[in-house]
């Protein structure tokens, strides 16, 4: 099959990109792995998605809906229950994989948007058993949403991101006893409205500047040891507390899945994902990538942006348009995560910045552009855009956040 | 004598920080910080009646899919869901499902409907 672009995942930012590709008159094939697309989104079933985007508020399924029905409406090819194998650079060829058997996709140019996966159990290095009972947030969300399995009946959450305190509502909802959620830093991980209205609403404590220390049980969960920990994160002997428990969800972070390509592509420092422009360009010309496979991003919306600004560029590129030359974008004071790598002035200069701590009042400082924000929180990405004029003739784009 | 009562809007993911000024009486005198309309709605529900969007899923019938994820279709009052949740969770109904179709109108006389959130195909076969 030869196509003018592959889009690999059909999640929020595979399915914009690939939108984008046809909207531009080229021709487009999107891969994904699922038997649906829509990715995460499926199974997040609560609201909050789309303010920006469509300004309204939409739950995940009614978000990925909206995409679907216009990818049918656009007649635009999709290869569900397709696995892409192997990616031959030099021949702009896919290997893909499906129940019909071996596919070559002859491409003119490529957008990769796999996403992210979980930080799992394993790599947390938790001493004791390992019995059944421990999840990932994500798993347990689709055993709850998509397959009508509960995971458990008592159940501890590890981790106060967005998704911990989302399942800590959705198992209470589903008549889950949620005994707390164990957080190690000093204030929660995800948004304060998820604080209030997924655990405050239930009266569900939340143990700030703790961790797992032990779980114990010889074929299911039975206990998990808590213990505070100090400030550099190491547990506190004698803090010791004991929940009885069958069921342990992690909700410690999600990784940004770059396999297919990480040992061909520059990855982007700060977010561990695939480093790309603000064009979605990746360090091989003909490959695009948006998402959560190029960095974490806390809004869907976010997401969709990205991957119809990569699904617009693989497509240009693929008539024979080439842009450039780059400008690099780095992380500099109080900066933990900046994403993108580079600036096209193809396009205007659209940065996404965590802050590495709280910063009461902090101005952020790129070339000849400042902006001052309040109450700054490494869970909550900023979004700005930096007008052209600010960074003419730069030969390096630093980003700093200055405290004041 | 007036006191001060913070919140944080739940509204979106913009978590707008409300400053509500209570007289003695507890009768709102102002309400400042949010950046939207709803936000002055969610302040005065907040002391008032508390209310929430409840997001949850119901057993289908056929479907390609064991489950529909629904919503109601306004917030509802915080007090009455766990007896939604009771309603809900003995609620089956048979596929097909458009999303947005409503699947039980005015649940328990909380003036909402519950509002599919998906399309659920009938199962082939």
């Amino acid at each position: 099959m030869k196509v003018d672009v592959v889009v690999i995942g059909g999640g929020a930012a595979g399915m914009a990109a690939a939108l984008k590709v046809s909207e531009q008159g080229a021709r487009v094939v999107l891969v994904e792995r699922d038997e649906r697309v829509g990715g995460i989104l499926n199974q997040c079933i609560h609201n909050g998605f789309g303010l920006h985007y469509f300004r309204e508020e939409l739950t995940g399924p009614e978000y990925a809906e909206r995409f679907k029905k216009a990818l049918e409406e656009k007649d635009i090819e999709v290869l569900t229950n397709t696995f892409v194998k192997a990616l031959d650079v030099r021949e702009k060829k896919l290997v893909v994989v499906s129940e019909d058997g071996i596919r070559i996709l002859e491409t003119k140019a490529l957008v990769y948007a796999a996403g992210a996966r979980e930080r799992a159990f394993g790599s947390l290095m938790v001493p004791g058993d390992r019995p059944s009972g421990i999840f990932t947030a994500g798993v347990a969300q689709r055993f709850m949403n998509v397959e009508n399995r509960l995971p458990g009946k008592r159940a501890l959450i590890l981790g106060s991101g967005d998704i911990g305190l989302i399942m800590a509502r959705r198992l209470t909802l589903e008549g889950v006893e949620v005994v707390g959620v164990v957080e190690r830093l000093p204030y929660p991980g995800g948004l304060l409205r998820n604080v209030i209205q997924c655990l405050e609403d239930f009266g569900i404590p939340l143990f700030l500047s703790s961790t797992v220390v032990e779980v114990r049980g010889r074929e299911r969960l039975e206990e998990v040891v808590v213990a505070k920990v100090d400030e550099n994160f190491q547990p506190i002997p004698g803090t010791e507390k004991v929940f009885e428990v069958d069921t342990l969800i992690l909700s410690v972070g999600l990784i940004p899945q770059i396999e297919l390509l990480e040992d061909l592509v520059e990855v982007n420092p700060t977010s561990k994902g695939i480093a790309t422009s603000n064009l979605g360009q990746t360090s091989i010309e003909w490959i695009f990538a948006a998402g959560n496979c190029t960095a974490i991003y806390d809004l869907v919306d976010y997401v969709t942006y990205e991957g119809e600004m990569a699904g617009k560029y693989a497509a240009l590129y693929a008539k024979g348009e080439r842009f450039g030359p780059k400008v690099a974008v780095k992380a500099g004071e109080n900066v933990m995560v900046v994403q993108p790598n580079w600036y096209d002035p193809s396009e205007e200069l659209t940065l996404y910045v965590r802050t590495r701590k709280v910063i009461e009042k902090g101005r952020l400082v790129v070339g000849s552009f400042e902006k001052t924000f309040e109450e700054l929180v490494p869970s909550e990405m900023l979004r700005v855009k930096i007008p052209r004029r600010h960074l003419n003739g730069l030969s390096e784009i630093v980003v700093e956040v200055k405290e004041e | 004598m007036s006191a001060l009562k913070r919140l944080v809007c739940v509204q979106c993911p913009l978590g707008c920080k409300i400053s509500v000024e209570l007289s003695d009486t507890n009768r709102i005198l102002s309400i400042v910080g949010n950046r939207c309309p709803r936000g002055e709605e969610y302040a005065r529900d907040e002391l008032e009646n508390p209310k929430r969007v409840l997001t949850t899923s119901v057993r289908v019938l056929n479907g390609e899919y064991p489950l529909v994820s629904v919503k109601t279709n306004k917030p509802v009052p915080k007090s009455l869901i766990p007896e939604l949740m009771k309603t809900i969770r003995n609620l089956k109904v048979e596929a097909p499902i458009e999303c947005g179709s409503v699947l039980v109108e005015d649940v328990l006389g909380t003036g909402a409907d519950l509002v599919a959130t998906r399309t659920v195909r009938r199962a082939k076969g």
